[in-house]
């Protein structure tokens, strides 16, 4: 075990990665020499050479595009898109064909492929430069979308997604890439994708929650001293909607915590699961905690838009007293 | 002041419309029984286009993109091509897929809108046919990268129409692959239409193959009506794909329909088309065999009638085929999630299946 931040996890992970199979191939703008932007690839090409971690000309969908016909042709590429404010560039090929390519070949050809981009915001950065684009990925199926919250899950789920033979977009947070270490081990270990992690038992109710909001909703709920279930979602796309369903069961209160905005945003397909499922098992209605249904402003304004833990403490107040 | 950059095109024919050949062009590995399987092959092509037309016309395909008049580009390229290299459609390649080998009924199967007439055998080394305009030209720009990470020899050729080089992934794909040196041969089927938009509108380029200067790579054009002379480009720039991409604007007609759901006389005059018509692909590769007295009207109904009947077969073998609902789901992920297990689970138990099914069967 050697503590980590999520930066060195993801790091450690792509250097098991590349040293395991010589077809992961890494890359990406400014991936190589520069190590990436956040640095998640320090080192890589240095070890590994320039044919298996490289930086490419500066264009998204071409990134997108070349690693589903380097997956098609037998490689196993793991791309970094620099913001997932520019990854909307590789939209069309990510939806269009990443998506839809085993389903159109009746898995004649498959794409064992990962997309990385760092998402959400609370850095003060610019425009573009803090969304989180984790429901548009979700929506039309056959894409698999992750987003670790932890050193721990990232590493794992980095290689967990690299050893699928699917289409995966990885969100890492860029606010918890360097905001705490934990202890990760240092060998080759997967976290399962599709699985949510139940991260603190409770009785009186249960917040579903994911990315930069776990930690907030931990705080909150410590500060509140809440008798409260924490799930970490961890993977958005498929959902575990058998964790979420016997945890909402068991509390009977139910309330969802996400930075993208409120709007046809993930938490409205959690909550109508919910009411589907266990409507009649809940003493209150389902609530959700997210950002307003705006595009994400510019940092002066950031923290008037991000939930914080003011928001969730007063949002388990409300629930508590339904 | 001084010259920054100096470039320009080459055009090359080899085989004129009256089946002359440019004897200093003509490709030396090329025999009269390689240009049979040529001319075999493309009046399959035309068969085939005839056929999917009219069954689509009848309501037994779905909307459908003719390929007629364009038959030397794809053959010719086709038969460039060596055994390992992969081939990368768009939408309009049926020939490129009836030269590799693929068969017809898989293509029908694919025209009656089932996705099972994607299930392209990994040897064959081709992509299925893609829909968004030049979104393909990355895929085989990565793929051709990948042949050269994993030493394989083998390169690609990928596809693009006229209006797709307006595209941005067109560029884009160009640009990766000369910057590394990938074994790709983008094909421009520059068939002078985008649906409505004529060639001259498309771009102020006085030609295409002078968009592969940006990328800093060769681009050629050439009489895409004249199977030998794209045979010859095609063959050059594969054998030179070792140092990296070329750039190949094949220039051809769409003597018919953009596709079936579009009718061509509400935008360009027939006149237009009847010039084109007097550079048929097919009539001059006729010409040259006929004057080597390799061909004439007998073998030429023993031709038509063999193309009807192995079209025949596979259009009964493709219609025979039943669609399984259920495959929808089962091919989505490398494994079942339990949300989809569940809706499948639902779908397969429900009176709307069972409706759909019902009506399916009676042709409703």
């Amino acid at each position: 075990m050697v503590l980590m931040n999520m930066v060195a996890a993801l790091n450690n992970a792509l250097d098991l990665l590349l040293k395991e199979n010589d077809k992961v191939v890494v890359f990406g703008e400014d991936v190589g020499k520069d190590g990436g932007v956040f640095r998640v690839t320090d080192g890589l090409m240095q070890k590994y050479g320039e044919n298996r971690v490289f930086d490419t000309p500066l264009a998204e969908s071409m990134i997108a595009g070349t690693a589903i016909g380097m997956a098609a042709g037998g490689l196993r590429p793991i791309a970094e898109m620099q913001f997932a404010g520019f990854m909307f560039l590789s939209f069309s090929q990510m939806v269009n064909h990443a998506a839809r390519y085993r389903g159109r070949t009746r898995s004649t050809i498959t794409l064992p492929m990962v997309v990385r981009t760092p998402v959400s915001g609370g850095v003060r950065t610019l425009e573009h430069h803090s969304e989180n684009p984790e429901i548009y990925f979700s929506h039309m199926g056959g894409l698999i979308v992750v987003e670790p919250s932890n050193p721990y899950d990232a590493k794992g789920l980095l290689i967990k997604a690299a050893h699928m033979d699917d289409p995966v977009v990885f969100l890492e947070p860029t606010k918890l890439y360097r905001l705490f270490k934990q202890e990760v081990p240092e060998n080759m270990y997967e976290v399962p994708i599709g699985k949510a992690a139940t991260i603190q038992e409770g009785d009186d109710l249960t917040i579903i929650t994911w990315g930069t909001m776990v930690p907030v909703v931990k705080n909150a709920v410590a500060n509140k001293k809440a008798n409260a279930e924490i799930i970490d979602l961890r993977t958005i796309n498929p959902l575990d909607e058998k964790t979420i369903l016997s945890s909402v069961k068991k509390t009977g209160k139910a309330m969802i915590v996400h930075e993208a905005s409120l709007t046809f945003g993930p938490g409205a397909e959690i909550a109508a699961r919910i009411a589907e499922k266990a409507i009649f098992e809940l003493d209150a209605p389902v609530m959700r905690v997210a950002s307003p249904s705006l595009p994400y402003p510019y940092p002066g304004y950031e923290n008037f838009y991000i939930p914080n833990e003011k928001k969730v403490e007063e949002a388990i107040d409300k629930l508590m007293s339904d | 002041m001084k010259k920054a950059f100096d470039g320009s095109v080459n055009y090359y024919q080899v085989m004129d419309e009256l089946g002359n050949i440019d004897q200093s062009l003509f490709p030396r590995d090329l025999d009269d029984n390689k240009i049979l399987e040529m001319y075999r092959y493309m009046s399959l092509a035309r068969a085939l286009d005839a056929k999917a037309l009219s069954l689509q016309r009848q309501g037994r395909a779905v909307t459908y993109a003719p390929l007629v008049g364009e038959e030397a580009t794809q053959i010719g390229s086709a038969m460039a091509l060596g055994k390992d290299d992969y081939f990368v459609p768009n939408f309009r390649q049926q020939g490129v897929f009836l030269a590799r080998g693929f068969g017809m009924d898989g293509l029908f199967l694919y025209f009656r809108g089932y996705e099972e007439g994607n299930m392209i055998p990994r040897n064959m080394h081709a992509l299925p046919g893609a829909v968004p305009v030049s979104t393909q030209m990355q895929h085989a720009a990565g793929l051709a990268f990948a042949q050269k990470y994993l030493k394989t020899g083998a390169s690609v050729i990928g596809f693009v129409g006229d209006g797709g080089t307006s595209e941005g992934d067109f560029y884009e794909a160009l640009n990766f692959a000369g910057v590394t040196k990938s074994p790709l041969v983008a094909i421009i089927e520059n068939n002078q239409w985008a649906i409505s938009m004529p060639r001259s509108r498309q771009t102020a380029a006085q030609t295409l193959a002078q968009k592969a200067i940006a990328a800093g790579i060769p681009g050629v054009q050439v009489d895409g009506n004249d199977v030998i002379g794209v045979y010859k480009v095609i063959k050059d720039a594969l054998a030179n794909a070792k140092n990296g991409p070329t750039l190949v604007e094949c220039i051809t007609y769409r003597m018919s329909m953009h596709t079936t759901a579009d009718d061509p006389t509400k935008y360009r005059p027939q006149e237009d088309v009847d010039v084109w018509k007097k550079r048929d692909p097919i009539a001059r590769v006729r010409a040259y065999l006929a004057k080597k007295n390799l061909w004439n009207d007998q073998k030429e109904q023993a031709l038509t009638d063999q193309n009807l009947r192995s079209i025949d077969e596979a259009v009964e073998k493709a219609e025979s085929f039943k669609g399984d609902p259920a495959s929808i789901f089962e091919h989505v992920y490398s494994y079942m999630p339990d949300i989809l297990q569940e809706e499948l689970d639902a779908a397969a138990a429900s009176n709307f299946w069972q409706q759909q099914q019902t009506q399916q069967e009676n042709g409703e």
